[in-house]
């Protein structure tokens, strides 16, 4: 099907184009050249901004953690519900909604391309088996691994070739996409109910650090030659005062560098950016953050941006989410996976007149305007642990309004107010710095060819947005720009309209990416591998991997390693 | 003459995933490391009560009919229903019960899994007060206090205590297998001493039982892992346990909160509970408190005793209060093979685990009033699918009997009782041995279930089943509108 998308102010920002007017023209699933004008199916975007589709590195939507969390809220879902329709599912909302509907609820926002940040290995079925009814997006997911005993083995023993091979070996068999560390160490020690409280202390029973699991997996990664970074949720995530931490971990592998490539993302950095002694005394951490990543080229962030709604945390952290539980004594689940990671899952209530929350809340616009290049931070609420990602058009018009930013400080607890730094901000970013923190940074800090732009050979997942450029000053009709993100006046996938006149018009099934890593010696399914399997798991090696029918539509994307 | 390593193993929740089958001429012939309940599903499923074709009630009569005939009864009876229940669901495939929510949605009906009848309540105790949990295989690195309560694993998840828990050997903790051993030698020993003066003093005459001692016995003092057993009846666990509390029946609720109140060092002012001396309950409140990795799994024996859902609110509340001084985990004791990928399936597509109700064309759930046989007992179900069950035998007398006046669809292996008084009967492969698929294992672990070997000439798989049936609900519906 040929389609030609024309008039439309396009945003590009991969390409260099910054709101030109141009036709986009599509063909086969893919932005080309030109299409035979008569033929194709045209859509006029005159007065419209044409983006690529939006692209989320961490959402958490599938897989153990999120699914119990849906199983323990009903009171989630009971008034935010979707109906069937000819051409759709039915399902819930509201923080954590079911798959069909999540990918519904993107698509109305032009999304085409999310990431499933915490897959533990051993669960990375029910992982894929979700991905594959999530319709309407493009997606894949990160094993954690920065607790898996074989990587905390060969780190021990430096052993730094032999780890990447085991790495290549899960990331292929869980077919996942990047390294995923969450509290590097921490978890390990949650299994006896401890922690670590730096990046220099001891793991229990296995003598080694977390700065050196982080720069182990880091050497890998580039051994590996993955396209995406190790993707870092810090130690002492959560408590006052781990900006230090924070900032440690953005420090202890500068070294490492080269070329002025990204080598590490630290993930929901709103979380990791407090200041202070206590929760009392709790202050803003952004700006250390903001003045270390403004100087340096190896790290790439994302938000975790807090918004004051009732939500759902989870992470694969499960002491934080403890120390949550006991914060807050809303229920909570724990869910240790062996020889892996562990997971918890806290309700959690984010309220404007709340000190602390309000404070979070300012971090996390703070990172995202005191940080000047926007390739280097991107948008996201860490779904649904900030709030859910049907926010994030507030999210665009705090960033583009100091008035919306003021208009929300006016509401929140006045002692935050007072220790804001946003008053002191009078940053508002344009379209195009939207369009990179919202696809165009994000595909590249994903290393997505195909992904973020509209240039030719791209995919063609397009967004439409009914704004027009020209006319509108987001500054001040920034009520305007939050609904036209909320309700794509468009949104293509594959070249193929899903969602439009405020309706999905077609369900499609999107594909699952994953790396198929080559190494030159593969790890082997040895005997002694096999007796280490059934030493550390309950379940057989041969049991253990995805087998591609777990994935609906399966695209494997190759990697060549330098192993 | 094959063999076929690494099969899960389709009976119960444990779902042990390193079966070997030897298969000879399309058969089953031979099975390794299972368990007795193993062994006898894989070497004795095929058996004379297996249905070949489909059938079809006329005149009352149940009468064999092709395939084409059976499936578009069966989609013409959903299509035409009212309200539908499909229900069964925890021993067949997550594929499967994937295409079953597709249908029930289809079809605006109320679907339904067997946790209604066993684990429903501890669900909804998660859902008020959350679930400190974890793998499995986290017990067996780690965990040096193991409790059972309300539960007997030696019989009904026969190799849980050996491969998960008090008799496997994890990274941190040895296996209590040998200890247990000398502790079943001691007791023959002392069996044969007993019975031999009985035999010299008292002539034959039989003694009265010996009184269950109920004194905390100081081996519970020694290092490495210790297995307590808490239940109504000194069942076969109970006989290798390090020690075992008989709590009264229905009492189950009064010795949960003691214990959350011990290990809160409240004073209980009373000399026994649930008939336990409370020194007792205080000693093994303390080896709770100083355990290093303490779990705790539950059966029905909590779940569906008086105070049902009460009693699991307190169990979850007291392991979420241990984690204030260790680390301390509990969990469900799933019976079905597949009854947590019920419940997971119905989960991630809907946001409920069980009783969804899709009348109004979205997910409602709530449990008394959308669960199966709740909707039985108001008698407002006026069709019926069941799969992988057979609710007729095991629902309440009032249930079943409003259930076979519905027009009922049964999806089955086997002729069983609700298969005998259906007006459709749909045979089945089985899924595990002969059509593969997805199961969850109790702790949320997917595992795969292979295809062992070929079901009978023309036996469908549950899935395709379901898929032939979803095809034709849709032509009919298709078919109505234009029509109208």
């Amino acid at each position: 099907m040929e389609l030609l998308i024309r008039n439309g102010f396009v945003y590009d920002p991969i390409n260099g184009v910054d709101g030109e007017k141009m036709d986009i023209a599509v063909k086969d699933g893919k932005i080309v050249e030109k299409v035979n004008e008569r033929k194709a199916r045209k859509i006029d975007a005159f007065g419209m901004m044409v983006m690529p589709g939006g692209v989320d590195i961490h959402c958490h939507i599938a897989g153990s953690e999120v699914n119990s969390g849906r199983l323990l809220r009903p009171e989630d879902h009971f008034r935010d519900f979707e109906r069937k329709t000819a051409v759709t599912r039915s399902g819930v909302g509201y923080s954590i909604p079911s798959t069909f509907t999540t990918g519904y609820r993107y698509s109305r926002m032009g999304y085409t391309t999310i990431m499933n940040p915490s897959m533990p290995p051993l669960e990375a079925k029910h992982t894929h088996e979700e991905l594959s009814d999530t319709p309407m997006v493009d997606k894949a997911s990160y094993p954690l691994l920065g607790d898996w005993w074989f990587v905390l083995e060969y780190l021990k023993d430096g052993k730094i070739e032999e780890c990447a091979r085991h790495v290549a070996w899960i990331i292929t068999s869980t077919k996942g996409y990047a390294i995923k560390i969450v509290n590097a160490g921490g978890l390990e020690a949650w299994g006896f109910g401890g922690n670590v409280q730096s990046l220099d202390d001891q793991i229990p029973c296995f003598c080694i650090t977390p700065r050196e699991i982080i720069r182990g997996l880091c050497k890998v990664n580039r051994l590996l030659n993955l396209p995406h970074t190790i993707h870092v949720h810090t130690n002492n995530l959560g408590k006052p005062g781990n900006y230090i931490t924070a900032l440690e971990t953005m420090k202890c592998i500068e070294d490492l560098a080269t070329e002025n490539k990204p080598i590490i993302h630290i993930t929901h950095c709103q979380f990791s950016a407090f200041k202070g002694g206590d929760w009392r005394t709790l202050e803003s951490g952004a700006e250390e953050i903001a003045n270390y990543v403004n100087a340096h080229s190896h790290v790439t962030l994302d938000m975790g941006q807090v918004i004051f709604t009732d939500t759902t945390t989870m992470t694969a952290d499960g002491p934080f989410q403890y120390t949550l539980y006991e914060l807050s004594g809303n229920k909570w689940v724990n869910h240790d996976v062996e020889t892996e990671t562990s997971a918890g899952i806290v309700p959690f209530h984010y309220l404007r007149k709340s000190y602390v929350h309000a404070i979070q809340w300012s971090i996390g616009l703070e990172l995202a305007l005191l940080i000047k290049d926007p390739w280097k931070i991107f948008l996201t609420t860490d779904h649904p642990n900030g709030g859910p990602f049907t926010s994030y058009p507030r999210i665009i018009a705090w960033l583009m309004s100091r008035k919306a930013r003021e208009a929300t400080l006016k509401k929140i607890n006045p002692r935050a107010r007072s220790r804001s730094l946003l008053p002191s901000i009078n940053r508002e970013l344009s379209f195009k710095e939207i369009a990179i923190m919202t696809r165009a940074g994000q595909a590249k800090a994903l290393g997505l060819k195909g992904k973020g732009h509209l240039g030719i050979g791209a995919d063609a997942d397009i967004a439409i947005y009914n704004l027009n450029p020209e006319t509108i000053d987001p500054s001040k009709k920034y009520r305007i720009v939050r609904k036209a993100f909320k309700r794509a006046a468009y949104t293509i996938k594959n070249g193929k309209i899903v969602f439009k006149n405020g309706e999905i018009v077609k369900h499609l099934d999107g594909a699952t990416m994953w790396l198929d890593v080559k190494v030159s010696e593969p790890a082997k399914i040895s005997e002694d591998m096999r007796r280490r399997f059934r030493e550390y798991w309950t379940v057989e090696c041969e049991n253990y991997p995805v087998t591609e029918n777990y994935l609906e539509i399966s695209q494997p994307i190759n990697v060549e390693a330098k192993v | 003459m094959t063999v076929v390593k690494a099969v899960t193993c389709p009976v119960c929740g444990s779902l042990c995933d390193d079966i070997e089958l030897t298969v000879e001429d399309g058969r089953i012939v031979k099975v390794k490391n299972g368990c007795a309940l193993c062994e006898s599903k894989f070497l004795g499923y095929n058996s004379e009560h297996r249905l070949l074709k489909p059938l079809i009630r006329k005149k009352e009569e149940l009468v064999k009919v092709s395939w084409k005939e059976a499936v578009g009864r069966a989609a013409e009876i959903l299509a035409e229903a009212n309200y539908p229940i499909l229900y069964g669901w925890s021993s067949t495939s997550c594929e499967a019960i994937s295409l079953g929510l597709e249908l029930a949605e289809e079809v605006g009906g109320v679907i339904d899994n067997t946790s209604v009848v066993c684990h429903g309540p501890s669900i909804l105790s998660i859902q008020e007060v959350g679930i400190p949990s974890c793998t499995l295989g986290q017990i067996r690195h780690r965990a040096d206090l193991v409790v059972y309560w309300g539960s007997n694993p030696w019989s009904a998840h026969p190799r849980h205590i050996e491969r998960y828990t008090a008799f496997s050997e994890g990274r941190f903790e040895r296996s209590a297998w040998k200890g247990y051993l000398n502790k079943i030698k001691a007791s023959i020993v002392r069996k044969k001493i007993e019975s031999a003066i009985r035999r010299v003093f008292f002539k034959g005459k039989p003694s009265a039982p010996s009184n269950i001692r109920n004194e905390p016995p100081s081996t519970l003092q020694k290092e490495g892992r210790k297995l307590i057993i808490i239940d109504v009846r000194k069942t076969r666990s109970a006989e290798i346990a390090d020690y075992f509390i008989q709590v009264e029946p229905n009492k189950d609720y009064e010795l949960l909160q003691a214990f959350r109140a011990l290990i809160r060092d409240q004073e209980i002012d009373v000399d026994t509970v649930a008939g336990v001396p409370v020194e007792y309950l205080e000693e093994v409140a303390d080896l709770m408190i100083r355990c290093d990795f303490g779990v705790l799994f539950f059966g029905l024996g909590l779940t569906m005793s008086s105070g049902k859902l009460r009693n699991i609110d307190a169990a979850l509340s007291l392991v979420r209060d241990l984690n204030m001084w260790t680390k301390f985990v509990i969990m469900p004791m799933r019976g079905h093979f597949n009854v947590t990928g019920a419940n997971t399936v119905f989960t991630w597509q809907t946001g409920y685990p069980y009783a969804v109700d899709f009348s109004l064309g979205y997910p409602q759930y709530n449990p008394g009033e959308t669960s199966v046989v709740d909707v039985l007992l108001r008698k407002e179900s006026d069709a019926a699918l069941i799969i992988a069950s057979d609710p007729v035998a095991n629902f309440p007398k009032a249930a079943a009997e409003h259930l076979v006046k519905n027009l009922l669809i049964v999806i089955d292996p086997h002729m069983n009782a609700t298969a005998q008084l259906a007006d459709v009967v749909l045979p089945s492969s089985f899924v595990g041995i002969e059509a593969g698929g997805t199961a969850y294992r109790m702790d949320h672990v997917p595992l795969p279930l292979k295809k062992v070997v070929d079901p009978p000439r023309g036996i469908l798989s549950d899935e395709e089943i379901l898929r032939r049936i979803l095809a034709e609900v849709r032509k009919i519906k298709k078919r109505r509108a234009e029509e109208s």
